[in-house]
């Protein structure tokens, strides 16, 4: 298989002060086009940290971040911005949704960006929501829809402009049972039918069933690698 | 255009604390259209009254300081003044004090030096034979449903008669008209006899307030008036004199002036309005720090969030601000519809107009920049996370 994502050597320090906490150290991983990976550990190892600079939305103290080729450390501040837009779709926990704004505006507002008509925004955007089961809620704003649908509005606005890359940060870590294995099989089709590369932080063993690799990170290191029950 | 919905958005976010400001920023523009039409108007008097080979003199020390009507023949031999005539500022009210009415007793050929003020031949013939005959213009006819023939009583607020009765009762027996619409405010005068108020009243016998020169070469005017003021040099009466428009303009400060006021008002009202609106911006901006880390994170520049924040300090600023001034333009409308020229209004017009929509957007950028930039500048992963 094809590698997506190439990390060598990676990283990542903050500096509180006069004290220099290292979160990363010395990571190496490959993840493979159409891979579905859970990143896993307790809490304060990593993880998060880890899927930022994936996502492109931090960036490292040390190591090489490619992503299709792309070395994204390398880029600045308004190149890393336009290739998160082009080339990554972000999931979070708390679905970061814009509540003024209905379901079909919070996903188009990636297509924003392109060189799109307001309807051609507008079709791509209810491609969207049909393909994660919302196309009767496109008028809807976040408030009047249920925690599954908000995050599913979340997931159609990850993938509406087509990235070839999902990060997701504790996708189901707001959602009750039901819902959460709802958002995690449409993960699951997007990356089995639609050939999406998906990076998912859980601490949730059943969620990272779901995928097909389990990463293990502890103290900033990538500690074991484990085939998932979706393998 | 695009992200018009994404400006309109965030300022229906919170809808009280939006029209809250909004009511600020609308009050805040309605004085500076109507306080700007009325500093305008006054100092637009002094010119659409003037006319050029008009001069007025009156007394060095203060125009309330009254010059003798001795010097009347002295000043009509100065060579270049082809007529003059004399006046003095009378007051009181018609029927209550709500109606007041500033008057002027004027001295014979007093029309003759205003062409502006037409009247049929009959009229003016009818006001120089009657003692108690007063010319009134069209404007104030109208508004107190004035027609010749019509005895008027005035109660004046200085000037009591010898006799020691307040009441002047006049005969109206011309009415004029100005045709400019720029001397519009010039229908309201009340012109009688000097030669009647003089006998008649307690005060200020023999005496006048100003006079006014015609003279044959306008070019020759400073010179004139150079020569009339050196009649009395060195006198218990040195005059000065002008030409009309800065004595207009003399005549306006005397009473009121309202640059400064005007300015004072603006100033106080807009410095509150930036500390209103700064507050605002800095709150809404602040609520919304998660929001506009997720439009980071889709791929938003730096750039696009500080327009974005710009955009929506500006539109606050123009909606209001252009609310204000349509409304200081009805307001404006109204009062010059229901009292006339009698008021200093002028129309709120496309330079108050201008000057209003530059301060909004100078006001929207200067209140939006800070939290523009801090807007721009989050970084991302810690908006996310809170801090």
């Amino acid at each position: 298989m094809n590698s997506l994502v190439e990390i060598l050597g990676l990283s990542k320090v903050y500096i509180r002060g006069k004290q220099k906490i290292e979160v990363l150290h010395h990571i190496d991983l490959s993840i493979g086009c159409g891979d579905f990976v859970a990143l896993m550990g307790p809490s304060g190892s990593g993880k998060t940290t880890l899927l930022n600079l994936i996502g492109g939305l931090d960036s490292p103290t040390e190591g090489v971040i490619a992503v299709h080729g792309q070395r994204i450390e390398q880029l600045g501040e308004s190149d890393l911005a336009r290739w998160r837009a082009a080339h990554v779709g972000f999931v979070f926990q708390f679905y970061n949704l814009l509540p003024m704004l209905s379901a079909r505006k919070n996903v188009e507002l990636p297509l924003l960006l392109t060189r799109l008509s307001a309807l051609e925004r507008t079709n791509h955007a209810d491609v969207a929501l049909q393909l994660v089961g919302l196309a009767d809620r496109a008028a809807h704003k976040p408030a009047e829809l249920s925690g599954g649908q908000q995050q599913r509005v979340a997931i159609a606005r990850a993938i509406v402009s087509d990235p070839m890359l999902l990060v997701c940060d504790e996708p189901t870590g707001d959602l009750d049972r039901q819902s959460a294995v709802e958002v995690l099989t449409l993960l699951r089709r997007l990356n089995r039918d639609h050939g999406k590369t998906i990076v998912m932080v859980t601490h949730d063993p059943k969620a990272a069933d779901f995928a097909s690799k389990t990463l293990q990170l502890d103290k900033g290191t990538l500690v074991s690698t484990a085939q998932g029950a979706a393998a | 255009m695009k992200y018009l919905h994404l400006v309109w958005a965030a300022m229906l976010r919170r809808k009280a604390r939006t029209l809250l400001t909004l009511l600020s920023i609308m009050l805040a523009f309605l004085l500076f259209g109507v306080l700007d039409s009325v500093r305008s108007a006054f100092m637009e008097a002094g010119h659409n009254v003037a006319a050029v080979h008009r001069l007025v003199t009156f007394s060095k020390a203060s125009l309330t300081v009254p010059l003798p009507k001795s010097l009347y023949s002295r000043i009509e031999a100065v060579p270049g003044v082809s007529e003059a005539a004399y006046v003095n500022w009378f007051g009181g009210y018609y029927q209550t004090p709500k109606h007041a009415l500033g008057g002027e007793a004027v001295g014979a050929g007093f029309f003759a030096l205003f062409p502006e003020y037409e009247m049929p031949a009959t009229e003016r013939r009818a006001f120089a034979a009657i003692r108690t005959g007063v010319v009134v213009g069209e404007g104030l006819a109208r508004r107190y449903h004035w027609k010749l023939g019509d005895k008027i009583p005035v109660q004046a607020d200085i000037f009591a008669q010898k006799n020691g009765s307040n009441t002047w009762t006049f005969d109206l027996v011309g009415i004029y008209h100005v045709s400019a619409a720029r001397l519009e405010s010039e229908e309201y005068g009340f012109y009688f006899h000097w030669d009647y108020f003089d006998q008649a009243s307690a005060l200020g016998n023999g005496t006048v307030n100003w006079y006014v020169e015609r003279v044959a070469d306008p070019r020759q005017a400073d010179r004139i008036a150079r020569a009339i003021d050196a009649l009395s040099a060195n006198s218990d009466h040195e005059t000065q004199t002008q030409r009309e428009d800065a004595f207009a303009a003399h005549l306006i400060s005397q009473y009121v002036d309202m640059g400064p006021i005007v300015g004072a008002i603006l100033g106080a009202v807009f410095f509150t309005l930036i500390l209103l609106t700064s507050n605002t911006m800095t709150q809404a901006v602040r609520e919304r720090v998660p929001e506009l880390a997720i439009l980071k994170t889709l791929g938003f520049p730096g750039r696009g969030i500080l327009s974005l924040v710009l955009g929506e300090s500006v539109l606050l600023l123009a909606s209001g601000g252009a609310a204000g001034l349509v409304l200081a333009s009805l307001v404006v409308g109204l009062v010059r519809a229901r009292l006339g020229a009698q008021i200093p209004l002028l129309p709120v017009g496309w330079a108050i107009w201008l000057q209003g929509l530059g301060l909004t957007a100078l006001i929207g950028v200067l209140v939006g920049a800070l939290p523009a930039r801090h807007g721009m500048r989050l970084r991302i992963v810690d908006a996310l996370s809170g801090h």
